[in-house]
């Protein structure tokens, strides 16, 4: 049951020898987030997806509608751009994170 | 004649209702590895002593054919007994009894014998195997909950109160376990959730087993929601008496006295911490080798390994101890060791438990995850929990204690009564690398060889300043000691603090960083 990764933790420029967590251990990269990404901050199912490529959406446009725990959020763009890519359709179930469609 | 007739009455009633759901319910429950209600309150009790209460409360509920129900004892079973002669309350669900939901008698029965437990004083156990609020009493149920909530809370730094899951345990039943002060569970048999795997997969599409959302091993390892994990029931009662042994039966008395045995011999105190700070070693060595019989009873033990929690004894008498654990993620304090530290520490200044706390830690973990985790919230838990402890506080600095985290850990400016450093101890801002780095960064830069110049500054500041006399010329600590001198000086600081009293300026209560 026991088996978790040892290694080195480095704090204050020295280098400690110890087991690691597995929180620690299998903990994801922090990842800056991109305003051209709509995603979904809640697992859910799309409801309707208001773009196509290449459309030209400016800041505060609806892009998707995505229904989660009975309510219907409007995700909006951050920016004003093109529609480079829409990765979802109506009546998909996505994960908290996934990204619905990308704007350039 | 007519009395003996009477009681042959009673007994027959009390044997219908000592069948609980029936014989085939029973069988159900055995087939899951599952106890029945009182076979469990027995095992936890002393043999003989379990008086039962409420035997024969029905509930009154009319809607949904529930009039035509005959539910006995309600679903729970209460009562009062001792646990190595001390008188406890207890009550468990009986999962046989339409599942052990809970309706409006039920909770009244389980209200009971909680009031009875604050007003005696006296410890409180609950079993808990559930399905849950009983559907057809509506909101009752739920009022039900609400004032067993109420009561978990009001009781809380009273009595002690122990929740044993022995089941299942989800959705709004969760908060009374939540609200206790221990949780023991039992693999395979506990399961505890706000919403289940059904639930999660229509509405988040995510599809997960019981055991791996809300097990026994998840509670213990990840959430931290459990304190006590046993493979068996019968593993599980051990543990429950085991803790009782430890624990004043309220915060008015002492924890019950026991003979002062000494450690066991083969516990070389002074061949377990290796002299390089770097190097890892287990804690939970140096505790047994200062506890009476080296008899150390962790708490929360998968839990934040990184900070180890338990109670043991010291000339017989009941200590908390609280140590950074060098071999796992070296000691460092973060979101959920300061969470598991923090808690412990104010159950034992509720309970008149004196606190001991082992030192070695490089700091704080440093990481986004961490800071926006709320590092600095939790991590302040660990600072308001032993500030605010008016309990014996002795401290031992083993080896590290830099920065922030010396402080944190019982220093003398939290008001620790005693602190006790090792030879070995380095009190300082920081490990002599990071500290080198930045005071001397121009030297080291400007230096023809960068290297040389820096192990070179590094061991000036390590021949200066990682030692324990830096500290203990300000008089942050007390005494430098050898460390074949803990345990004696231990049992003197405690012996010393044994009528300390300390008043705390008048308040209705603090705002702790929860």
């Amino acid at each position: 049951m026991d088996k978790r990764e040892t290694g080195k933790l480095i704090i204050d420029h020295t280098s400690y020898s110890t087991t690691f967590s597995r929180r620690f251990a299998s903990r994801k990269p922090y990842e800056p987030p991109v305003p051209g990404r709509i995603q979904s901050f809640i697992p859910g199912t799309i409801v309707e997806v208001l773009v196509k490529v290449g459309d030209t959406v400016r800041e505060g446009d609806v892009i998707v509608i995505l229904e989660a725990m009975k309510m219907k959020n409007r995700l909006i763009s951050h920016l004003d751009g093109r529609v480079v890519a829409v990765n979802t359709a109506p009546g998909n179930r996505v994960t908290k994170g996934a990204v619905l469609v990308e704007i350039a | 004649m007519a009395l003996e007739k009477k009681i042959r009455e009673l007994k027959e009633k009390r044997e219908k209702m000592l069948l609980g759901g029936g014989e085939d319910a029973i069988v159900k429950q055995k087939a899951m590895g599952k106890n029945t209600a009182r076979e469990r309150i027995m095992s936890i009790l002393d043999p003989g002593t379990f008086n039962e209460y409420d035997m024969f409360v029905e509930h009154d509920a009319r809607d949904f054919g529930m009039d035509k129900k005959n539910l006995p004892s309600d679903g729970v079973v209460i009562g009062t007994g001792t646990v190595h002669g001390n008188p406890v309350a207890i009550f468990a669900q009986d999962f046989t009894v339409a599942g052990g939901s809970l309706g409006l008698m039920h909770s009244r029965k389980i209200t009971k014998i909680m009031d009875h437990a604050l007003k005696m004083r006296i410890p409180l156990i609950g079993i808990n195997d559930s399905g849950g609020a009983r559907i057809q009493e509506g909101v009752n149920s739920l009022a039900g909950y609400g004032e067993i909530f109420f009561r978990n809370t009001i009781s809380s730094g009273v009595i002690p109160q122990i929740s044993v899951i022995l089941g299942p345990c989800a959705g709004g039943a969760v908060y009374s376990p939540a609200l206790t002060d221990f949780v023991f569970v039992v693999d395979n048999i506990s399961k505890m959730f706000i919403t289940g795997p059904e639930v999660i997969k229509t509405v988040l599409g995510e599809e997960i087993s019981m055991e791996a959302l809300g097990g026994a091993r998840v509670h213990c390892e990840t959430s931290g929601n459990a304190h006590f994990f046993a493979s068996s029931e019968e593993e599980c009662f051990s543990q429950i008496k085991r803790l009782i042994s430890f624990i004043p039966k309220n915060n008015q008395v002492r924890a019950t006295v026991t003979e002062a045995l000494p450690p066991d011999a083969s516990y070389d105190i002074e061949k377990i911490v290796p002299g390089d700070p770097t190097l890892p070693y287990d804690v939970r060595e140096v505790i047994r080798a200062v506890a009476d019989n080296s008899d150390f009873f962790e708490i929360q033990e998968m839990y934040a390994r990184n900070m180890v929690i338990g109670f043991g004894r010291l000339g017989g008498r009941t200590v908390g101890f609280v140590a950074n654990q060098p071999m796992e993620m070296a000691g460092v304090l973060d979101v959920d060791s300061s969470d598991k530290a923090a808690r412990f520490i104010r159950y034992c200044d509720a309970f008149s438990i004196p606190l001991v706390t082992f030192v070695d830690l490089p700091g704080y973990l440093p990481g986004v995850d961490q800071e926006h985790a709320g590092v600095i919230r939790h991590g302040a838990k660990v600072l308001y929990a032993y500030s605010e402890a008016t309990v014996p506080k002795v401290t031992v600095i083993l080896r590290k204690a830099y920065g922030g985290g010396y402080i944190a850990m019982s220093s003398r400016h939290l008001r620790a009564d005693f602190v006790f450093a090792w030879p070995t101890a380095e009190i300082a801002v920081m490990g002599p690398e990071g500290a080198a780095n930045i005071i001397f960064r121009k030297e080291i830069t400007s230096a023809a060889n960068p290297d040389e110049m820096r192990r070179q500054k590094v061991d000036e500041y390590r021949d200066k300043f990682a030692n324990p006399y830096v500290a203990a010329s300000r008089g942050y600590v007390d005494a430098v000691i050898e460390p074949s001198e803990t345990r004696r000086l231990l049992l003197h600081g405690l012996e010393v603090s044994e009528n300390k009293d300390v008043q705390l300026p008048w308040k209705k209560h603090g705002i702790p960083p929860f």
